[in-house]
């Protein structure tokens, strides 16, 4: 029974880790196309959620605003919208944003330093929180597109039939695997095997280099950040739906940092399985040494283990090797 | 057609590229000055000039990396407006680069297919399932690119990341990513700078193979004098930004403003 237990643990885990994975692979994507460290990636997953809940209750964008500056008093259009469509127009809305992020910003920054770039994701990642807050509300939201939630009581009744116990294991955590598995397989056909996933290599790589094999930054930018809010949005519907949409789920992007340590920033297998490692391992821990010291250990553990990686695989798991010329 | 013969035998044809009255200014400072040459099809066209004289910003200028404030740029007869690089490259101008710009983290092979980009028209989802139309252009591209690989002689480092090769190998490699465009004009910035006597000779030999083979024209930059003479068919020379000399290099070797602005004159 004791193993059982583990087991469900291990289980509950992976799911948990899933999630993570999910969002730690929009900042992969960003940092394969353009060396960056995307710190929007986790305000782009509020943003994208917002406006999906925005759009699903048929709320008036910028109401307080045109309230406060024309007085005009309406807070919604008084219609609904079904949650596929709606997660359809809000995937627009991202494709938006990118074209609006590359006009605005990266444009301007063709060929300066990395660090120069993450400097202007830290002001995008603010002005899109405060964006977000202008056209929806600040106000905590519910978020609900229909997917299932609560226990499954297929998996209960099957392992209690098979084992005698009876797994307990949420149904909106095996969608969201699933919808995860879905993702990667489709981001990974797309970077490896298509010549636009090439071509974000090469941009990634150098500037001047894919610019002379006749590659538009401005394209694969478009693209890239395209990519990376679909990620985002999809990232921001799990977390919506389990927590709530709030501010505080643009800071599950600090649950990604470990999993990027741990699978490497450039690989996108890397995210998946540096998110179940940490998922996994996070239980594991707070189940056999959490006791020992006291609890609360799924706060640190991550980061712990992050910093042992970094020690002896500083390029993490499956990261390119990073290769010095003296 | 006014199709001529060099002393060993190769064609030069029609004006390719006709380059009038450029000029380029950074700030104030005229960094080509009123610059007026062509490039014939089939030619190695040599841009030299003491350091400093302009050479790299003229290379810059035909590859779309800056745009001249004055002057016309004529591309196979057709005034070519004001164009971004990648757009340039689309045209068939593919360049190297003085300080290697090659893909660091990709192998050399992946670098070279790079250079095929533009030539791959099948739909996303078949690349991204590898069927069909996709699987076909791979396949050809794929084939081009192991004909510039043997030819440049790097089959053995096919796989190896770019970066962790010697510096006259990376040379050689960019020169394969440039080639495998299959390029109208090759444009190739000081391809010997740097290198040793050895690696000189090869890529010298690569130089003229490449020309001779696919008939590639081929506008390069140099400050070797020694080198340009052997390899070009005619010559243009720069100094502080203004065209001092234009020909044959034979011509260019005994045009007295040449002379001086390598060697310096003595004044009475």
């Amino acid at each position: 029974m004791e193993f059982l237990y583990a087991s469900e643990i291990l289980l509950n885990g992976l799911m948990a880790g899933v999630m993570y994975s999910l969002v730690a692979l929009g900042f992969v994507l960003i940092y394969k196309a353009s060396g960056v460290f995307n710190y929007a990636q986790g305000v782009l997953a509020l943003f994208a959620a917002m406006t999906l809940v925005g759009i699903m209750e048929g709320r008036v964008p910028f109401a307080h605003l045109l309230g406060a500056v024309f007085g005009i008093h309406v807070s919604s259009f008084g219609w609904t919208v079904p949650g596929a469509v709606a997660i359809l127009l809000t995937a627009l809305v991202m494709v938006g944003v990118a074209i609006a992020i590359e006009k605005l910003v990266l444009k301007h920054l063709v060929g300066q330093e990395p660090i120069i770039l993450f400097m202007a994701t830290i002001g995008l990642a603010w002005f899109l929180e405060g964006l977000g807050d202008v056209m929806w509300g600040a106000d905590v939201k519910v978020l609900d597109v229909g997917l299932p939630q609560g226990i499954s009581e297929t998996v209960e009744t099957l392992t209690n039939d098979w084992l005698g116990y009876g797994f307990f294991i949420d149904r909106l955590d095996i969608w969201a695997a699933m919808i995860a598995a879905v993702l990667v397989a489709a981001l990974v056909g797309f970077s490896q095997y298509t010549k636009q996933g090439r071509a974000m290599r090469a941009v990634a790589d150098d500037h001047q280099a894919a610019l002379s094999v006749g590659i538009s930054l401005q394209f694969i930018w478009i693209m890239v950040w395209s990519i990376a809010g679909f990620v985002a949005l999809v990232a921001g519907i799990m977390w919506g739906t389990k927590s709530g949409v709030q501010f505080s789920l643009s800071l599950i992007a600090l649950k990604a940092l470990p999993v990027l340590m741990l699978g490497g920033f450039t690989s996108i297998p890397g995210a998946i399985v540096g998110g179940l490692i940490i998922g996994m391992g996070e239980k594991l821990f707070e189940y056999f040494i959490g006791p020992m010291v006291g609890g609360a250990t799924e706060n640190w553990f991550a980061y712990v283990l992050a910093l042992i990686f970094l020690v002896f695989r500083p390029q993490g798991l499956f990261g390119e090797r990073i290769i010095e010329r003296v | 057609m006014t199709e001529e013969l060099t002393p060993d035998g190769r064609r030069i044809g029609d004006v390719l590229m006709d380059l009038k009255n450029i000029t380029l200014r950074f700030g104030g400072v005229t960094a080509i000055k009123d610059i007026s040459f062509n490039i014939r099809e089939g030619e190695i066209r040599a841009i030299i000039g003491p350091n400093g004289a302009g050479k790299s910003s003229m290379l810059n200028v035909i590859s779309g990396f800056y745009v001249p404030q004055e002057g016309e740029i004529r591309f196979r007869g057709e005034r070519r407006g004001p164009m971004r690089p990648y757009e340039v490259a689309r045209l068939g101008i593919a360049r190297t680069f003085q300080n290697i710009a090659l893909f660091d983290g990709m192998s050399v092979l992946d670098n070279i297919m790079t250079g095929r980009l533009n030539m791959m028209k099948a739909p996303i989802w078949s690349q991204a399932l590898w069927w069909g139309r996709a699987e076909r252009e791979e396949v050809e591209n794929r084939e081009q690119v192991e004909k510039i690989i043997d030819f440049l002689e790097i089959q053995n480092i096919r796989k190896t990341p770019v970066g962790r090769l010697p510096y006259g190998l990376k040379k050689r490699v960019e020169l394969a990513r440039a080639l495998a465009a299959e390029p109208k004009i090759l444009l190739l910035d000081e391809p010997m700078a740097g290198m040793n006597v050895e690696e000189k000779e090869d890529m010298c030999r690569f130089i003229l193979d490449v020309n001779d083979e696919f008939g590639t024209t081929i506008a390069l930059i140099e400050h070797d004098m020694g080198v340009v003479m052997d390899l070009s068919d005619r010559v243009v020379v720069m100094d502080y930004g203004r065209k001092i000399g234009d020909g044959t290099p034979d011509e260019v070797r005994n045009n007295p403003e040449v002379i001086s602005a390598y060697l310096g004159v003595a004044h009475e």
